[in-house]
């Protein structure tokens, strides 16, 4: 019964309440690491003034978001007002239940060394060998692909949400756009996951990674094409720059979240910078191995096993997300009828193409 | 523990359902619509279904509910607040309502007599050795390849036929 308990709610709650806590964390300094970088593509310093080189910037911003006033637009209704933000946030961060940190197996030995002091040795390890108290995830479920893409899709309904119950014109038409882009853009995404899934014969994120492992080589590597594709219709999904037509300044004023202000126009931001680690976790699951290193099988390169595969997966994050900053400093905005032509006529069908290619390579 | 969450999900489900249809404002039907299919899928994962829980919540909540709001955004919703719903239709409804609660309770009544149940536990016990994904699959490419074959067909037709509709004159 206790090992139960200890394995079914105790272990999970503290992983979910560690992960919310990093990803929060990790969403203020995204938010810093952005404005730097960007600052020094334009040639300025950026953030300077709170602590040393704007290092405590995130932190006064997030004040700053917690004591605005919080305004309700008085035709607005009130109740999905309120609601929108926080459809919009939840499903960002439920996705990462799903998401492998490290490998299978990773606590084990600081489990049994915390839970020795107070169990038995034979229960201890029956919690330790049970994978999900001892793996580097919250959960490994056999439908996990799906899942990332079911709960993100519910994140859509946020945006829409908004941008109507605000009352107001733009944005209703912000949310309309983001609601187009992101249905269309979920068409191509998906098709670039199927052509993974073919080539691992699975749906869990963890035995995708483990097929790599097995293979010898990142899916990087034999699927070069689905990666592109994954990581520009991740940039559309999340409304990142070229794409980010739902928020376009000069035309649309702020797009979805115009009338949002402080606490809940908080909750939107975290969850577009949310949804940009989630597709970033996603790109590295499927496409650079998840916490493996390079060339998981090659005996000379047997050194890079040093750096733990947590530190692997989190570098790998990075790299996606300080690529995303980087299109985002370089690219100029897209027209809204180029980016429908670019998704329905150009990704889907090379995306289809790429399927159908696989499909029957593996077939051969 | 399985009952407990089995109740709580099929009484969210069922007011949510009721609110659906009772709710004035037709954004507020739809958000309730999505809370009673998000519940519905979580009958799905207590089932063990969780391929048909997933692919519920992608394609209802994260396809369909998503064109229905986008249409109802369009229309103006304050003014269809204040008028009175399906009020040329009401004898339509009440005869199918009538005719679908009647076939509700003839099938709680006596639905356990009439289908048999025997061939579905076999059926079980082989799906539950391969994996929820792949046994759709495979059943979906070897016994039911021709209903699934025509509901493509239909769904081709269906969008070819949008299409044509909103095609303008050149």
């Amino acid at each position: 019964m206790i090992e139960n308990l200890i394995i079914y709610f105790l272990i999970p709650f503290i992983k979910i309440g560690a992960i919310v806590l990093i990803l929060s964390g990790a969403i203020a300094y995204l938010t810093l690491l952005e404005r730097k970088l960007i600052a020094h593509i334009q040639v300025r310093l950026g953030p300077m003034r709170v602590g040393w080189h704007g290092l405590l910037q995130p932190i006064a911003d997030g004040l700053k978001f917690v004591l605005k006033e919080d305004i309700v637009p008085s035709k607005a209704d009130a109740l999905i007002f309120t609601l929108a933000p926080m459809i919009s946030l939840i499903p960002a961060f439920v996705v990462f239940s799903v998401v492998p940190f490290g490998p299978p197996g990773m606590f084990e030995g600081l489990l049994r060394g915390i839970l020795s002091r107070f169990l038995e040795s034979a229960s201890v390890e029956r919690i330790v060998s049970n994978p999900i108290a001892s793996g580097g995830f919250v959960t490994d479920i056999n439908i996990a692909v799906l899942f990332v893409l079911s709960v993100s899709s519910v994140g859509i309904l946020g945006v829409i949400l908004g941008g109507w119950a605000s009352n107001s014109k733009y944005p209703l038409l912000g949310a309309l756009r983001s609601s187009a882009q992101m249905v269309s853009y979920e068409v191509a995404m998906g098709f670039a996951i199927i052509s993974v899934l073919l080539y691992a014969g699975s749906l869990s994120l963890v035995e995708i990674v483990q097929q790599q492992q097995a293979g010898g080589w990142w899916y990087f590597f034999i699927q070069p094409v689905a990666f592109f594709l994954l990581l520009v219709c991740g940039m559309a999904e999340t409304n990142r720059l070229p794409f980010d037509l739902p928020e376009a300044e000069t035309e649309l004023v702020g797009g979805f979240h115009t009338e949002y202000s402080g606490f809940r126009f908080s909750l939107f931001f975290l969850a577009e910078y949310a949804n940009m680690i989630t597709v970033s976790a996603l790109a590295v699951t499927l496409f650079w191995g998840g916490w493996l290193p390079p060339f998981p099988n090659v005996p000379w390169l047997g050194f890079l096993g040093i750096i733990p595969p947590v530190a692997w997966f989190l570098i790998k994050v990075f790299l996606i997300l300080y690529l995303f900053i980087w299109v985002r400093g370089t690219l100029p905005r897209f027209r809204f009828d180029q980016l429908m032509n670019y998704g329905w006529k150009v990704f889907l069908p090379i995306a289809l193409g790429h399927v159908i290619l696989y499909a029957a390579i593996l077939a051969i | 523990m399985e009952l407990i969450f089995f109740y709580i999900l099929a009484g969210i489900l069922v007011t949510f359902s009721i609110l659906t249809v009772t709710a004035p404002n037709p954004i507020r039907s739809a958000v309730y619509l999505i809370s009673a299919l998000l519940s519905m899928a979580g009958l799905f994962f207590l089932l063990e279904a969780e391929f048909v829980g997933a692919v519920q919540v992608l394609v209802y909540v994260g396809g369909i509910m998503v064109l229905f709001l986008f249409v109802i955004m369009l229309v103006n919703v304050r003014e269809m607040e204040t008028q009175r719903r399906a009020s040329r239709h009401w004898k339509t409804a009440v005869v199918l309502g009538v005719v679908l609660s009647s076939e509700l309770i003839f099938l709680v009544v006596r639905g356990a007599d009439i289908f048999s149940t025997e061939g579905i536990g076999s059926n079980l016990i082989v799906e539950a050795q391969t994996r929820n994904t792949e046994s759709v699959g495979s059943l979906l490419y070897s016994t039911y390849l021709l209903p699934f074959e025509i509901a493509s067909i239909l769904l081709l037709v269906a969008m070819v036929g949008a299409v044509v509709l909103t095609m303008k004159e050149k």
